[in-house]
């Protein structure tokens, strides 16, 4: 039995469309659980209502075994940071980081005792007597964990806590909830439309997209194995480049976009047989071709040198794609530059449903690799 | 600022010359309240300056007991305006229920109704009850405040709605959220609004008028009227020297209000 379950989660405003769609899910007890998603997808609405501070127009939500679907939020044993801290201004950080426990009466020894554990923890101690505007980002940050921490409620719920930091700090920030929730083996909701946020903390990860949930699974799998388009395009940094494919038997080609005619061998590889297919290919499976292996022939337009690695864009059909080649390359835009494309390598989509049909071969030898 | 030094010089001098106009009536005032009433009514200048009148003043009239009055009265309704305005507001802002916006735009357009409008409705009751010549009928009428649950909504509203969900998943009622973060939070336009409605009542004349027939309750802007109808010949030092008096609170209030207001503002809050 998980720690929270979902059964069939609806919500609705106004009796209107479906803002959240009979959403099913267990989240186990010491999870860091990811829910990801772009705006309006829904993703807050549901951290809301498993806070209490939303209604829920159908379904039941359980916390532990009990059913919590008209429980305030006070009785459902958690704590919640939010976007914009939610510090209160008058009061100095030790004051907001106690000021949950002067609520729930919790006596005035075990207040300092679990104040000096948690400020140490999170380096505070320094700061107790400051108001919140004499705070940098961070710190206010470090404060709203702080009293989440403080509470030591076996359930924490962030929403997108980290999207008002500059992305040094965030990175910083990312590493040190990720250490706390370990350490403390809570359970841990965290909302973000984030992907990388998302890959880099979640144990699990759900992304959602107009209410609905496209895929629940470990970061990784979500990587390898996307369930659909949406899930492809959305994980990912670059995103997964994508084209409508055709297969002709006769030749024994794939043809995307018009453009781009990958040689099948039809006893090797068996390409799936759908009248409507989009394959999509990752940008670090896009290699730079040698002269055994080169496939195609591209011309660049544009060249993004990251240091470590280079970004090259080119055109198939109307789609830009972008391969990512590791070190750095010197290429210039409009030079043609040989790429080798391999069939094992991409993932097949149906273009009427979105679903996968088959994912690339070559993400899974990979992840057993590292297994 | 790059405003030539020649007409700097020409605005200020007209700045100076229309702030001496406004202001001539009360250095005037203060000037004839020291003043005897011969030189007063010859329009000479003063030969002699003395505390006479203010003297007379405390003399002739119980000008103590209606300052007093004043004073009660003017902090009462202070008070009530600032708790029924602020509880409102807060309704207003953190409750959700059905037709509160619609309720509230009923609630605003009362002040489009001027209170002499409503002033024989509000005797008749007040005289019902047997408030004649009472604090409670020279107060209560005023309690509720459309203006001032305005100001403070449109405050209240500026506090995210993060601070009362935080409150709620820590387990604070509405009320003690209201006490312990709202006011505080709001205290500035809380002053602001106590200065205003201070100073308003303070300045009340009509309502007071018409419910006092007594020294006993009666407020100070009323005496001074007095001051002025009880002699065949008005005494303008006496009159004058009773104005100054009645205008020193109004006047301390001020100071200290802009300070505070001043120090509110600066504090700021935290986006």
């Amino acid at each position: 039995m998980g720690q929270i379950d979902l059964g069939d989660i609806s919500k609705s405003y106004d009796k209107q469309k479906n803002v959240l769609d009979e959403i099913n899910l267990s989240i186990e007890e010491g999870e860091f659980f990811v829910l990801v998603g772009p705006s309006g997808s829904g993703k807050s609405t549901l951290l809301r209502m498993i806070a209490g501070l939303e209604d829920i127009t159908s379904g039941t939500l359980k916390i532990g075994d009990e059913i919590v679907n008209h429980l305030p939020p006070k009785d459902r044993n958690l704590s919640m940071v939010f976007q914009n801290y939610a510090l209160y201004p008058h009061l100095s950080v030790e004051q907001n980081i106690l000021f949950g426990l002067n609520a729930k009466k919790v006596d005035k020894e075990e207040q300092q005792k679990r104040l000096i554990e948690t400020t140490e923890m999170m380096g505070l101690s320094e700061l107790l007597k400051r108001k919140p505007k004499e705070l940098s980002g961070g710190q206010r940050q470090r404060v709203a964990l702080a009293r989440s921490v403080v509470s030591e409620a076996p359930l924490c719920l962030m929403d997108e806590p980290l999207s008002n930091l500059d992305a040094k700090l965030r990175g910083q920030m990312r590493m040190e909830i990720r250490r706390l929730q370990k350490r403390l083996g809570m359970t841990m909701v965290y909302v973000t439309h984030d992907q990388v946020e998302a890959m880099t903390m979640g144990d699990r990860i759900m992304v959602l997209n107009d209410g609905k949930i496209q895929q629940v699974g470990k970061p990784i799998t979500l990587y390898n194995e996307p369930a659909n388009l949406f899930v492809a395009s959305f994980i990912g940094s670059p995103k997964m480049n994508m084209g409508k494919a055709v297969f002709h038997a006769d030749r024994n080609q794939l043809v995307i976009d018009d453009a781009l005619h990958l040689e099948i061998d039809p006893v090797i590889n068996n390409v799936p047989r759908y009248p409507n297919v989009t394959i999509g290919i990752r940008a670090e499976h896009l290699f730079p071709g040698t002269a055994g292996n080169t496939t195609h022939t591209i011309e660049v337009i544009n060249v993004e040198q990251l240091g470590n690695e280079t970004l090259v864009a080119f055109e198939v059909g109307a789609e830009v794609w972008t391969a990512k080649w590791p070190g750095q390359w010197d290429v210039q835009v409009g030079e043609k530059v040989p790429v080798h494309i391999a069939i094992e390598n991409l993932c097949f989509f149906d273009s009427d449903t979105g679903l996968l049909i088959k994912p690339a071969r070559a993400g899974k030898q990979q992840e057993v690799v590292t297994a | 600022m790059t405003i030539p030094t020649g007409r700097k010089v020409i605005f200020y001098i007209l700045l100076i010359i229309s702030g001496f106009l406004v202001f001539a009536p009360t250095l005037m005032a203060f000037a004839m309240s020291f003043m005897s009433n011969k030189d007063i009514m010859t329009g000479s200048l003063p030969t002699s300056l003395s505390f006479d009148n203010y003297v007379r003043a405390f003399g002739q009239f119980p000008l103590l007991k209606y300052l007093l009055n004043s004073l009660i009265i003017s902090l009462v309704i202070m008070l009530g305006q600032l708790i029924l305005s602020s509880l409102a507001a807060y309704a207003f802002v953190f409750l959700e229920f059905k037709g509160r916006d619609l309720l509230f735009f009923v609630f605003i357009a009362t002040m489009m109704v001027p209170f002499e409008a409503s002033i024989i409705p509000n005797f008749h009751i007040i005289r019902d009850l047997g408030w004649i010549d009472t604090y409670p009928g020279l107060t209560v009428p005023f309690f509720a405040m459309a203006f001032g649950t305005f100001l403070l909504r449109q405050n209240f509203k500026q506090i995210p709605k993060e601070l009362r969900e935080a409150s709620q998943i820590a387990g604070m009622g509405d009320f003690k959220f209201y006490l312990t973060v709202v006011l505080p939070v709001a205290r500035t336009s809380l002053l602001t609004l106590g200065v205003y409605g201070f100073l308003t009542s303070w300045n009340m004349y009509l309502w007071p008028l018409l419910t006092t027939t007594n020294d006993n309750v009666r407020t100070v802007q009323i005496g001074l009227k007095q001051l002025q109808t009880q002699e065949q010949l008005n005494d303008w030092g006496v009159i004058m020297a009773g104005a100054v008096i009645v205008v020193i609170p109004t006047l301390i209030l001020l100071f200290l209000g802009q300070s505070k207001l001043q120090k509110g503002l600066t504090e700021g809050a935290l986006k």
